[in-house]
């Protein structure tokens, strides 16, 4: 898995709640075998017309967040279906860390095992990020996963919430598959068990 | 004494392999399904690694997202799904899983067949990179929706590196009124906690009116769960889960049958267990549902009006109820009674078994559905399709107007073909109404199935109460 230590990078918003799995990528898309060109089809309905061309509204078709690593979206980040093809087509963009109030549970468990940060912060700081990027569109946030702080350009700081466990893989770069293997011996043991239960 | 316990927290002891101070519980898997969307690049990594499956029996995979609805001796016309189907039997031949795919007797939807088979049992941990593997909560089994990378995590060990979540009591009291369904009591819940509202909980279903529903009508409740952010659903086994089980083909037999029932009556939360949190629902109050935005819960009681973003304060609540109506294309403040639809979608992991598929025939029983509509009946399983039409439901469909399908997720995911056109309006029993789900631009009108069948009838959508008999 890619590591996760520090970023600093322009940011871009997209200030919409309840952002779901269908949006960041939709079902049509699933029906590769691998990880290749998902990419392409990130928030595809929203970025694309339906001739294909780019909607110029759309934040990610904005030259001024070419680039951005952080993805600042609304509430409730990444619910609906357990598709981990989201957090592929997220990284294959580029993007590290999704800052947001929540996220839902299985988009967070699949993000973190491709080295993409969910970040959560407050609805006070979540408000006062917006109004940043709106004020600064390239205004840069730094991320440092150790200390499990974000900085803003004027030097302030606030501190984010992430289990040890998860930060401790991030910042080695760990895959927890690794990990798993090596409890066969608890595993075995357990299975020794097995029916005398429910 | 031992302090009193929950279900879930019953089922979660029972499987910690492991647990390392402020480090995620090794939880066991007891069974482990598999289709072709979100398990090939699983296969791809043990390969790369050089890993076998663990306990290949514990694993069964069917063919359902991608797979086509029309008749199945016809060659699958999109080559990606065709070629992800060819790859899943390819996995499953290389190591040594059970299938059921296409031609196979028993294919369907997953969450349909896993309790079908009896592979479902009461106490297990059951996982599926599927969100909807809540389904199988309904059993009294923790059921939960992984992704790709941990779907390898339980092929290569069968097991799970898991945090332990919050437990969230949803208490549904009272007698449902006639025309109001399992899908109902689930609409209205994810009305009122919002789709995040269960997010880092399990639901665990209880009260009067959850005991006297049907398995199928259990698996509908669960189903929906993860629409309201929590990740699985429970409902304590009783006679009705044992009822249900006893004598599939997967479920013990004979003396390990009298051994599991017993294992199985002491799952149920003990008296005095607490609960992280606990809502109650009244049944009586509760009235047919429908959705009229982009999320599950968007949804209204189907006499009341679409809700107005003029009376909404929260700025990001309001500029989201904007947005959901724009692309609906709807007028808040009027009700969704008579909205004109161009699709009615009856089946989906939600609502495809055999008791929704006689309820809906039912009403289209001696009917013609309406003129210039698409009605789609899709089974969830072959077993199901072979169910209705033993009892003469296709029969039904067909002679009202009704397309009778192949067994799948069909217009539920839109991935096969089965799909909406842009700016069509459809009432389905599916389970997700974003942006897009049924099909590129289309738009999607939660409802039970009872409530679809009285839309197919109609042509609009139709509150089915006044059109049941007496």
């Amino acid at each position: 898995m890619a590591q996760f230590t520090t970023l600093t990078s322009t940011v871009a918003p997209l200030p919409m709640n309840d952002v779901d799995t269908d949006q960041i990528i939709p079902a049509r898309f699933l029906k590769a075998t691998d990880k290749q060109g998902l990419a392409a089809n990130l928030f595809a309905d929203w970025r694309f017309n339906a001739d294909g061309t780019p909607r110029p509204e759309f934040v990610l078709n904005q030259p001024r967040y070419q680039g951005a690593h952080i993805l600042l979206a609304g509430h409730n980040f990444g619910c609906g279906s357990s598709r981990e093809h989201a957090p592929w087509a997220l990284t294959g963009n580029g993007f590290t860390v999704v800052i947001s109030t929540s996220f839902a549970d299985i988009f967070c468990n699949n993000a973190l095992k491709n080295g993409l940060l969910p970040l959560v912060v407050d609805a006070e700081t979540h408000q006062m990020l917006f109004d940043l990027i709106e004020e600064v569109p390239t205004a840069e946030l730094t991320v440092d996963l150790a200390t499990q702080t974000l900085t803003l350009p004027t030097g302030q700081s606030v501190t984010f919430p992430i289990d040890g466990f998860s930060k401790a893989c991030l910042l080695q770069g760990a895959d927890e598959l690794g990990y798993l293997l090596n409890y066969d011996a608890q595993i075995s043991a357990f299975e020794a068990r097995l029916p005398a239960r429910g | 004494m031992t302090e009193p316990q929950t279900l879930f927290q019953k089922i979660w002891n029972n499987h910690v392999v492991a647990q390392e101070v402020a480090s995620p519980a090794v939880l066991y898997v007891d069974l482990h399904l598999v289709h072709e969307v979100t398990s090939p690049q699983a296969f791809t990594g043990l390969r790369r690694r050089g890993l076998r499956v663990r306990r290949p029996e514990k694993t069964v995979a069917t063919a359902d997202h991608s797979i086509p609805t029309h008749d199945r001796s016809l060659p699958i016309a999109d080559e990606m799904c065709a070629r992800q189907i060819t790859q899943l039997e390819v996995n499953c031949r290389d190591f040594g899983i059970t299938l059921y795919g296409m031609g196979s007797p028993h294919q369907g939807i997953v969450h349909v067949i896993g309790p079908e088979l009896g592979f479902t049992q009461p106490g297990h941990t059951i996982v599926c990179g599927d969100s909807h593997t809540s389904t199988h909560g309904a059993f009294g089994a923790l059921a939960f929706g992984i992704g790709t990378s941990e779907v390898e995590h339980v092929l290569a060990t069968q097991c799970l590196l898991q945090r332990q979540p919050q437990t969230f009591e949803v208490r549904v009291e009272g007698q449902l009124g006639p025309g109001v369904s399992a899908k109902d009591i689930i609409l209205a819940l994810i009305a009122r906690i919002g789709i995040g509202g269960g997010t880092g909980h399990v639901i665990e279903y209880t009260g009067s009116a959850i005991r006297a529903l049907s398995m199928e009508e259990r698996m509908t409740i669960c189903n929906m769960s993860i629409e309201g952010g929590a990740r699985a659903g429970l409902i304590a086994p009783d006679d009705t889960t044992f009822d249900y089980l006893h004598g599939r083909e997967f479920a013990p037999h004979g003396a390990a049958w009298d051994a599991a029932v017993t294992r199985w009556r002491s799952l149920p939360t003990d008296a005095g267990a607490v609960y992280d949190k606990t809502i109650t629902l009244d049944a009586a109050a509760l009235e047919p549902m429908i959705t009229y935005g982009t999320n599950p819960g968007m949804g209204i009681a189907i006499t009341s009006r679409v809700p107005d973003p003029a009376d909404v304060s929260d700025p990001t609540q309001k500029a989201a109820l904007d947005k959901a109506l724009r692309y609906m294309d709807i007028q808040p403040g009027h009700p969704l009674l008579g909205h004109p639809v161009d699709v009615v979608f009856i089946g989906s992991c939600t609502n495809s078994r055999i008791s929704d598929l006689r309820l809906a025939a039912n009403l289209l029983r001696g009917r013609k559905v309406a003129d210039n509509l698409r009605v789609m009946v899709v089974p969830g399983s072959q077993d199901v399709k072979r169910q209705a039409e033993a009892e003469g439901l296709a029969e039904i469909f067909k002679a009202a107007g009704a397309e009778w399908r192949e067994a799948g997720c069909s217009m539920c995911i839109a991935m096969n073909g089965d799909q909406l056109s842009p700016g069509q309006y459809a009432v389905s029993t599916s389970n997700r109404n974003f942006e897009g789900r049924q099909g590129k631009g289309g738009r999607t009108f939660l409802a039970s199935p009872l409530t679809a069948a009285a839309s197919a009838l109609t042509g609009r959508v139709t509150d089915p109460r006044t059109l049941l008999e007496n």
